[in-house]
């Protein structure tokens, strides 16, 4: 088997003949990492899931999975891989271990084999004392977890996570990322997930690759990432209006200067000796400091680098995308 | 061939997983299966006795006052006019009534046209309502997931034709139940084996009618539009056969759509099954034109969902 597990080639789609959700995509997966798809809502992240598990068709390029590829050789994708979509797809009238009966039905997994790994899968999510109750009646935290034991009833050397920590409080995200691990480490899969969830990405994933409006800007470790940027982030305020930008830009290690409405960001080398300065600088001038912050760049300074968009946009759609959510299942029930 | 994977899925496997989620899940809402027994009491109650057209070619509820028949009119014709009691006319209409009820309906009763006319109206009803849950299916995420798995995609659609079309015998089979204890009156040429073929007409055409509101959801997200789509063309289909009135008394181009319609030949299989006599030439088109149907429209509609399914 070949070290890259996915590999694409200029993969696009085009909805509608003119709206390019997915542009010329190129990435490819190792075996056995965890590869983070990171973009805000609409950059193209469940497009690029939806073609790798062969339920879009691509516009144009390829891709292949295990080899095998996704437009030619689809029975054979869909047989290697999990799938743990965004939605809650599970049957609301069923109960959780018929649903996970009714996905071993569509692998064709015998009953005797997909018993025993119902049993087993149950206990690995801790759905075991639930798993005779209705679906309708789980919480969200435990809907996730059923998706994920569905998601490997057949065993996939391949697992797509879309948004798998999607609308969940933050102890059932912790508990999401530890299932995550665990797969991971227990059964040497490989694991492809999107998120706009930065610490998610921060701290499960091996490699991630950053996408925006249908195009990967950047692919690397977090690591890489982070020190791509090149220098840690001072923020700063002063009591004074004028733009002091250029001011702050001659203090030696300085390398950017970003005024946001009042409020300035740089970038800047060895950043705990060179705000000093620049706090001296300014005060030479007349300006007082308000407020100053030091940060060593995170995922979210490198997302914002490269999206340019700042975090609290891409929250608010995901604020929107959850009140969706809610009206859908009002509509279930 | 891979090795990859230790398990494949058999084409008949996938349809017969998907079919019985559908059929769990309508068999654990009782309110449903309840729905499903109540309608057609109802249906058959206020169609078959409160459209009581039996009644309209019997002289019991007629008050006839006598009559004066002038002398001319008569064969010989003579002079004046002679008068004809009221009651003798009365007894006259008894006598050519239920000839005329017989000859416009087949039968001596209405009810029992109407009971067999009434599983073709509920055999309608309920497949038309199959494209609803593929609607849902993909609104809810539980298409993408299947489609995401090896089970073909023919198989998805054919699932729901099944389903559809099982439910349907189930509910033909209570209308059947109920029209035993409410007086049908079945015809000299009846035997039980007639019942199977009452099945197979039944699944016939639930295939074929399914398969075409499946078709037409396939890339629906709406069920909105599924239910205008039903509503617009449940009723004119219904009246436009020979469901509940024969269709010899209708205008020209009212029986051009009735002998087109395929629940005129759903119902009149049945009616020659159970309270016609039957004709076994005319019988086999009706089957012949359900099986044509019921194999072109699922052809289209498992064609259709390899295109369509996957955008």
């Amino acid at each position: 088997m070949s070290e890259e597990v996915i590999k694409t080639d200029g993969l696009t789609k085009v909805f509608n003949k003119h709206l390019t959700a997915v542009d010329h995509v190129n990435f490819s997966v190792k075996h056995g990492e965890i590869f983070g798809f990171l973009g805000p809502n609409g950059a193209g992240k469940t497009t690029t899931i939806n073609m790798l598990i062969t339920v879009l068709k691509p516009t144009e390029g390829k891709a292949s999975v295990l080899g095998f590829d996704i437009a030619k050789q689809h029975d054979d994708v869909r047989s290697v891989i999990g799938v743990v979509p965004q939605e809650y797809t599970a049957d609301e009238d069923l109960t959780g271990l018929e649903n996970i009966l009714l996905c071993a039905d569509l692998y064709g997994i015998p009953h005797q084999v997909s018993k025993e790994r119902a049993v087993d899968l149950l206990k690995l999510v801790e759905l075991t004392d639930f798993k005779d109750k209705r679906v309708e009646t789980y919480s969200g935290g435990m809907r996730r977890r059923l998706e994920l034991a569905c998601g490997l009833i057949n065993r996939p050397k391949v697992l797509f996570l879309d948004e798998p920590t999607l609308g969940l409080d933050v102890q059932t995200r912790t508990a999401t990322w530890d299932y995550i691990r665990k797969l991971k480490k227990e059964f040497g899969m490989t694991l492809f997930m999107t998120t706009h969830y930065l610490e998610e990405a921060d701290a499960l994933c091996d490699r991630v690759a950053i996408i925006d409006h249908g195009k990967i800007v950047v692919v690397g470790t977090p690591e890489e990432l982070k020190h791509s940027l090149g220098g840690d982030i001072i923020t700063l305020s002063i009591k004074e209006d004028p733009d002091v930008s250029d001011l702050i830009r001659s203090v030696e290690n300085v390398k950017e200067v970003k005024n946001e409405n009042g409020s300035y960001r740089i970038k800047a080398e060895y950043g705990e000796v060179t705000a000093p300065f620049i706090i001296e600088a300014l005060r030479k001038k007349g300006y007082t400091v308000t407020k100053l912050m030091l940060t060593e760049p995170t995922l979210n300074e490198v997302y914002l680098e490269y999206t340019g968009k700042s975090m609290r946009d891409t929250e608010e759609s995901a604020e929107a995308f959850r009140s969706q959510r809610m009206t859908m299942r009002r509509a279930r029930a | 061939m891979s090795k990859l994977n230790e398990h494949r899925a058999s084409r008949f496997h996938g349809i017969w997983a998907l079919t019985k989620r559908e059929l769990k899940k309508w068999l654990k809402e009782p309110i449903i299966l309840l729905m499903a027994i109540l309608q057609p009491i109802l249906w058959m109650g206020l169609f078959g006795k409160a459209m009581n057209i039996g009644n309209m070619f019997s002289s019991s509820n007629i008050n006839i006052s006598n009559v004066d028949i002038p002398g001319v009119a008569l064969i010989p014709p003579q002079s004046g006019s002679i008068t004809v009691s009221g009651a003798a006319l009365s007894q006259m209409f008894s006598s050519f009534g239920p000839t005329l009820m017989s000859n416009i309906f087949g039968v001596a009763d209405y009810f029992s046209y109407m009971a067999i006319g009434m599983i073709s109206f509920i055999v309608m009803f309920t497949t038309m309502f199959s494209g609803m849950s593929i609607v849902w299916d993909r609104r809810l995420g539980f298409l993408n997931k299947v489609l995401s798995t090896p089970v073909s995609r023919g198989a998805i659609i054919f699932s729901k034709v099944l389903n559809a079309s099982l439910r349907a015998m189930f509910q033909a089979t209570i209308i059947l139940i109920l029209a035993v204890i409410f007086g049908l009156q079945v015809s000299s040429t009846f035997t039980v084996v007639n019942i199977l073929g009452l099945y197979a007409a039944v699944f016939l055409l639930s295939v074929g009618l399914s398969s075409v509101f499946l078709a037409v959801a396939l890339r629906s997200t709406r069920w909105e539009t599924q239910m205008a789509i039903v509503n617009l063309i449940n009723l004119p289909l219904m009246f436009a056969s020979n469901t509940f009135f024969p269709i010899s008394q209708m205008p020209d181009w009212i029986q051009a759509i009735a002998r087109v319609n395929p629940i005129s030949y759903l119902t009149d299989a049945n009616r020659q099954l159970t309270v016609l006599p039957l004709n076994m030439s005319s019988l086999m088109i009706d089957f012949a034109f359900l099986g044509v149907f019921a194999i072109v429209f699922s052809i289209i509609g498992i064609a259709l969902s390899w295109r369509y399914l996957t955008k």
